[in-house]
């Protein structure tokens, strides 16, 4: 069932469609590497700039999510339609992680 | 390849279940393991209360007395309520949602090895220098001191085992979202589904966090790391939370999946659609979720602090609401009804009660303060007992005589089930109401024995009586189980008469593809819409009759999965001056796991089709072969 193959003939609007679509995404991928060049950037900048590590760790921490997200819904198709369980279950056990971890941290080193 | 052949013999039905892939069969395979770990586990019970029979008994050593207190804790969660669980849930679910199979069979086939492999090399430890003996927490500081091999047993056995339990776990969730009838939307879902989706999700989540505490006690025990060593710099409480970090979520997975088989078995027994569905669903997502938020609840005497046990103790508080809101529910389901009381209910209605008792010590628990007095006492004992044996093994042996004919196609007695019902239920009040006093008076758990001027010996010795209650409940079970298959008496699809989803709409048990033709699902209890309907067939149909593509039978799984158990003696005598050999043990049976998985991937096995005419032709010899190759 789960592995049933079925062939189908595109009409020429629908390959039309299709080819647009691709080429926009074409773009959003370029745009979002572009960015991410330009984030990993900053990072060493500012470490070579020689700022407070106080500054520099969360700084870079935030980035690093910024990056993380751009990844996930750009190069991997987070954002295309039929993923919404996937990003549930991604963002909810994130959340269940990320408390976890946290309330951890704080009562074992606190 | 023909797919519907005939009868065969002894070799080849063995041959059958060692390759098969079809979820039907494999919870068979989980139903059978797991019941004889959970004879262990009740044979080790019986030794723990024979010991605390009377003051001062020597029928155990106190070295020995841990480890079977250690072995029947692990044994019984881990080997036989949580496979069991998983038997219903391979048994059934796929056919509540109107699927042909699991997601990925070949994981299922392997998920099911990986946990039996993980079960005998557990219980190995007894033939091979000793079983582990620092509880089932297997708390670090205890268990780093531990001589001979018992804690590696239990880590690498639990390693392995988990494996198996995680991968059931993501391919139920995988084939709860993609492999849905049509119509079946997530509200029209039965409670059962939702509860196995519900646990499975916490399995994904919960079981990592195990998995690396157990890494680092392997690491720290065979390899020389030092994790949990305080003089290395490690940090013992790191093994308590990650253990609880997992250990209360998995007390809900194995809850969960009993709420549901409760909430099905009230809903056909009273005749009425589930009073609040749409509560009952929402109550157990929450439940799903406050489990992660409470672990610290196990850890109140650790010394974490004021802010932190105050904010644990609020949280686990919280759990009450929705487990609450089940109960009513429940109750409301059964109000007005028109009731039956057949074995299956009748375990049902003693349900209520019983785990309403565990969540009520529950909540004392959680009260801080409180559990500085109850901690480590022997009312610990009689709580979780409440809960685990008052709420998951009622379900279980509920279940079992519920699904039992849609497994087997006979029905158990239902005398001999009363028979095993009134054993079982006043031997388990026997045995654990008591215990709540015996805490109170201040008997400490995992104690090997205890004075006569205690003033215990009384209430001990009713303890006592009352695990010989249960263990005569399931001996006649057993006996039960036996008479019926020789009687061997078929029944049809719905042998319960009123059963309200897709399971019992196809025959009992089910042809190796389940459903000739997808059905349609048109609303909540799809199968009793259509009955009250009048449609004969008992359901509409999604698609025409055509071929219906099957997955081919697989050894690899098994073979895969015996190389870990392999490589488990290998690590286990990594260190051991002794065996030189140890290195080559580990290296070969790695070899053994990911030489298969090499296999599996280069070799493409399509699976094969049955055809239509092939499907016909099934129908009229009553549309129940098991597609034995
Ligand atoms: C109303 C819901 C519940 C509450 C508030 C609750 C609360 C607690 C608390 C506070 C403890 C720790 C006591 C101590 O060690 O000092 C505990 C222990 C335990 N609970 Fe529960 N619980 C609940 C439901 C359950 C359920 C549903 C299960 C299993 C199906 C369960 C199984 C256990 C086990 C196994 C332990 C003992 C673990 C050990 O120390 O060996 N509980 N519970
Ligand atoms: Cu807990």
């Amino acid at each position: 069932m789960a592995h049933d193959t079925t062939e189908k003939i595109r009409s020429h609007a629908e390959h039309e469609f299709l080819k647009k679509k691709r080429s926009a995404e074409m773009r959003h991928q370029l745009t979002s590497f572009a960015i991410m060049i330009f984030l990993t950037l900053i990072a060493f900048t500012m470490v070579a700039a020689g700022f407070s590590t106080y500054l520099i760790v969360p700084i870079i921490l935030l980035l690093a999510a910024v990056q993380v997200v751009l990844q996930l819904y750009h190069f991997m198709h987070l954002s295309n339609k039929g993923h919404g369980t996937v990003a549930f279950f991604m963002f909810s056990g994130m959340f269940v992680a990320f408390i976890t971890i946290l309330a951890l941290v704080t009562i074992v080193w606190w | 390849m023909s797919s519907l052949a005939q009868k065969k013999g002894f070799g080849a039905v063995i041959w059958d279940y060692l390759t098969t892939v079809d979820h039907k069969k494999i919870a068979i395979l989980y139903l059978i393991s797991g019941g004889f770990f959970f004879l262990v586990g009740g044979l080790e019970a019986m030794m723990i209360r024979i010991q605390l029979m009377k003051a001062g008994n020597d029928f155990l050593s106190a070295g020995l007395y841990n480890e079977i207190i250690t072995m029947h804790g692990t044994t019984m969660i881990f080997l036989a309520a949580m496979p069991l669980l998983l038997a219903f849930m391979n048994a059934v679910m796929p056919l509540q949602i109107g699927a042909r199979d699991v997601a990925f069979p070949f994981l299922n086939s392997l998920g099911f090895w990986l946990f039996f492999f993980g079960g005998i090399f557990l219980n190995l430890s007894w033939f091979m220098g000793g079983a582990p003996d620092a509880g089932w927490t297997n708390y670090a500081s205890l268990a780093l001191a531990s001589e001979g091999h018992g804690i590696d047993f239990y880590s690498l056995g639990l390693t392995i085992s988990g494996f198996g339990t995680l991968i059931a776990g993501i391919n139920f969730l995988v084939t709860i979202i993609n492999m849905r009838a049509p119509g079946m939307t997530y509200m029209r879902m039965p409670l059962f589904t939702w509860t196995t989706f519900v646990a499975s999700a916490l399995i994904l989540l919960a079981f990592p966090p195990l998995t690396i505490g157990l890494f680092f006690m392997v690491f720290d025990r065979l390899f020389g790391a030092n994790f949990f060593v305080v003089e290395m710099g490690g940090n013992t409480i790191i093994w308590e939370h990650l253990f609880w970090i997992f250990g209360h979520p998995e007390v809900y997975i194995l809850v969960l999946p009993a709420f549901g088989i409760f909430s099905e078995i009230f809903a056909i027994f009273s005749r009425k659609r589930l009073f609040g569905y749409t509560a009952l669903v929402f109550a157990t997502i929450l439940i799903g979720f406050y489990g992660f938020m409470v672990w610290a609840h196990h850890m109140f005497t650790v010394g974490l602090g004021p802010t932190a046990n105050a904010v644990f103790a609020l949280a686990t508080m919280i759990i009450a609401v929705p487990t609450g809101i089940k109960i009513f529910s429940w109750l409301l389901t059964i109000w007005g009804g028109s009731i039956s009381f057949t074995v299956p209910m009748v375990y049902a209605v003693a349900f209520i009660p019983s785990f309403v008792a565990g969540g009520v010590t529950g909540v004392m628990q959680a009260m801080a303060p409180l559990d500085y007095q109850l901690h480590d006492s022997y009312f610990i004992v009689a709580h979780f007992h409440y809960v685990i044996v008052g709420g998951v093994v009622l379900a279980i042996l509920a279940g079992t005589h519920l699904y039992w004919p849609k497994m087997f196609g006979t029905m158990l007695s239902e005398k001999l089930g009363m028979i095993t019902f009134w054993f079982f239920f006043i031997g388990f009040h026997l045995t654990f109401f008591i215990q709540h006093f015996l805490g109170l008076l201040g008997m400490p758990r995992r104690v090997y024995t205890f004075g006569a001027d205690q003033g215990w010996d009384l209430f001990n010795m009713i303890s006592s009586v009352g695990a010989l209650f249960m263990a005569i409940g399931v001996l006649v079970m057993l006996v039960n189980v036996v008479l019926t298959t020789v009687k061997n008496v078929r029944v049809g699809n719905d042998p319960w008469g009123d059963g309200r989803t897709l399971e019992w709409a196809i025959p009992s048990p089910p042809p190796f593809y389940n459903f000739a033709q997808t059905p349609l699902v048109r609303g909540l209890d799809t199968y009793w819409i259509e009955k009250m309907e009048g449609n004969k067939e008992g359901m509409v149909y999604a698609e025409p009759l055509g071929d219906v593509h099957m997955p081919n039978g697989s050894i690899i799984p098994l073979i895969m999965s015996f190389g870990m158990f392999v490589a488990a003696f290998g690590a286990l005598y990594f260190l051991d001056d002794s065996k030189p050999w140890a290195l080559a043990v580990l290296i070969i049976g790695l070899g053994i796991t990911f030489g298969s998985m090499l296999v599996r991937s280069l070799k493409d096995d399509l699976g094969f089709h049955i055809t239509k005419e092939e499907l016909i032709e099934d129908a009229k010899r009553g549309g129940n072969t098991d597609g034995l190759k």
